[in-house]
């Protein structure tokens, strides 16, 4: 680990005033970043602790919704009654995500903002366009099982590594930042994370010193909530592909529908083609089958990945199914 | 080299450090106080080794800076004991053979003991039919709720087998 300099921060507005170097980087959990530190993929001159921040609390918002304190740790947050309650697919999602050792460190803001898990990102002995810009991307003709399938570039191919963030895509969740000068903006989290392009080092449109300071959910959509999750093992291990869903019907038809996917994209891919497919649509493997069809038509295999595209339709198929009760 | 100033409190003793920042939790608890009891196995928080108990929630003490525990209760293998006497969970690894070349262990019994806490206050977990139902601590639950923990030696069985005796609060 390179040397840096520890300040523990004591207000919001101290903490982004301390980090408008792009050398300087919060910590919270510290889980993703402490371990990128070890291997000197990350090497911040300062680190600002936001431990002492009071973002730790998980509140009613007055719309109806949960406004969730970026220092809340990811089993806090899937523990809360009221997620279980009215967003069970945020609990199923985060608990499908690490081990609880883990879980009980990283926090809702470091999930957000956790680097990716492409082995090329990770070997610092080869070329990675995100670790080391101009380099290149060794994944494209490596071994990319692991890698996206849809919205990356020639340039990365690295999925998001979140189970999190796919149910808070799929309801519609929003991430509240405090700017180094003290402005506050909301940010739509499918509009947080940057595609790819040729500037995959850059992946969220947060400036140097901007917080995350909460996420807002709205109230929960209609509809029965289900996370699916596929991966090489039963527990503790990265999607291969998941998918969230929020889905209602009326009758034998799909009247809502929110779909969510993990382990395809460099962000949680909200698919509005699959929902637009679903809804209105009879309660059918068949639509099922058609709103895969159509979340995936602009994805593109890249060797070892290829199986990603079926898989992610079946996986889709399936949850669908079981939110539905469609045999 | 720039250091810090930090007081830990581990096992119920405050023990004040000057400790180059970057010094894991881990690393201090070893080499700076001498509690080898808690493992250095992966360093990258996948293996469990380093499991010890931080204001009674488990964590991987490898992926935590000591300097940002100032004020924090940790727990680790060597203060479960009771005056001589081990920790029921202790027990019943012993017990139950819960181990065989043992240097997981103590990362086990940190974890199961917590994983027990978390449990009576309801937390769900992977293996959770309905995530709004405090569950039952079946066999699966256990496994799931372990598997930040891994035994080489995969004396899992016996494992599981401990901690659910400690959970039906007694010998079998």
């Amino acid at each position: 680990m390179k040397p840096f300099r520890y300040e523990r921060a004591s207000s919001v507005a101290s903490a982004c005033a301390l980090a408008t170097e792009p050398t300087t980087k919060f910590v919270a959990g510290g889980t993703n970043l402490l371990d990128l530190m070890k291997l000197q993929i990350e090497t911040p001159t300062h680190l600002v602790d936001i431990g002492p921040l009071p973002l730790a609390d998980i509140e009613e918002t007055a719309e109806g919704g949960l406004r969730i304190g970026a220092r809340v740790t990811n089993s806090v947050l899937a523990a809360d009654m009221r997620v279980r309650r009215r967003y069970p697919v945020l609990s199923q999602a985060i608990l499908a995500g690490a081990s609880t050792q883990l879980r009980n460190k990283a926090t809702t803001g470091g999930n957000l903002l956790q680097r990716t898990r492409c082995a090329y990102f990770y070997d610092t002995t080869k070329p990675c366009n995100k670790r080391m810009p101009g380099s290149g991307c060794a994944a494209l003709e490596g071994l990319n099982r692991m890698n996206a399938v849809i919205g990356v570039s020639n340039d990365c191919i690295a999925a998001h590594g979140s189970d999190m963030a796919v149910a808070m895509a799929a309801l519609d969740a929003r991430v509240e930042t405090v700017a180094a000068d003290g402005a506050i903006r909301t940010i739509p989290i499918d509009t947080l994370y940057r595609p790819p392009g040729n500037t995959p080092h850059i992946e969220t449109v947060l400036a140097p010193g901007e917080l995350i300071q909460s996420v807002l959910l709205p109230p929960p959509p209609p509809g029965r909530q289900l996370y699916r999750k596929v991966r090489d093992r039963a527990s503790f291990a990265f999607a291969l592909v998941s998918a969230a869903v929020v889905v209602a019907r009326e009758g034998d038809g799909v009247s809502a529908a929110r779909v969510a996917f993990g382990g395809i994209s460099y962000k949680p891919w909200r698919s509005r083609e699959a929902e637009a497919a679903l809804v209105g649509a009879p309660a059918t493997r068949a639509s099922f089958d058609a709103a895969g069809r159509a979340a995936l038509r602009n994805a593109h295999g890249y060797g070892y990945n290829d199986f990603k595209i079926p898989l992610a339709r079946r996986t889709l198929r399936a949850v669908l199914a079981d939110a539905t009760g469609v045999i | 080299m720039h250091t810090e100033n930090v007081t830990l409190t581990v096992n119920g003793r405050r023990h004040a450090l000057e400790l180059d920042p970057r010094t894991t939790l881990l690393d201090a608890l070893r080499e700076h106080l001498g509690l080898t009891g808690t493992k250095k196995g992966c360093d990258q928080g996948q293996c469990g080794a380093c499991t010890v108990i931080v204001n009674g929630q488990r964590i991987n003490s490898c992926l935590t800076l000591a300097v940002m525990h100032a004020g924090d209760e940790i727990t680790t293998i060597e203060g479960l004991e009771d005056g001589g006497n081990l920790h029921p969970m202790q027990a019943a690894f012993a017990r139950h053979d819960g181990l065989q070349c043992g240097y997981c262990t103590p990362g086990q019994i940190c974890s199961a003991v917590a994983l027990l806490a978390e449990h009576n206050a309801g937390w769900p977990s992977y293996a959770t039919a309905d995530v709004a139902i405090a569950p039952v601590l079946t066999d699966a639950e256990i496994a799931e709720r372990m598997s930040g923990n891994i035994c080489r030696c995969s004396a899992y069985a016996n494992i599981v087998s401990a901690i659910r005796d400690v959970a039906e609060g007694g010998r079998t």
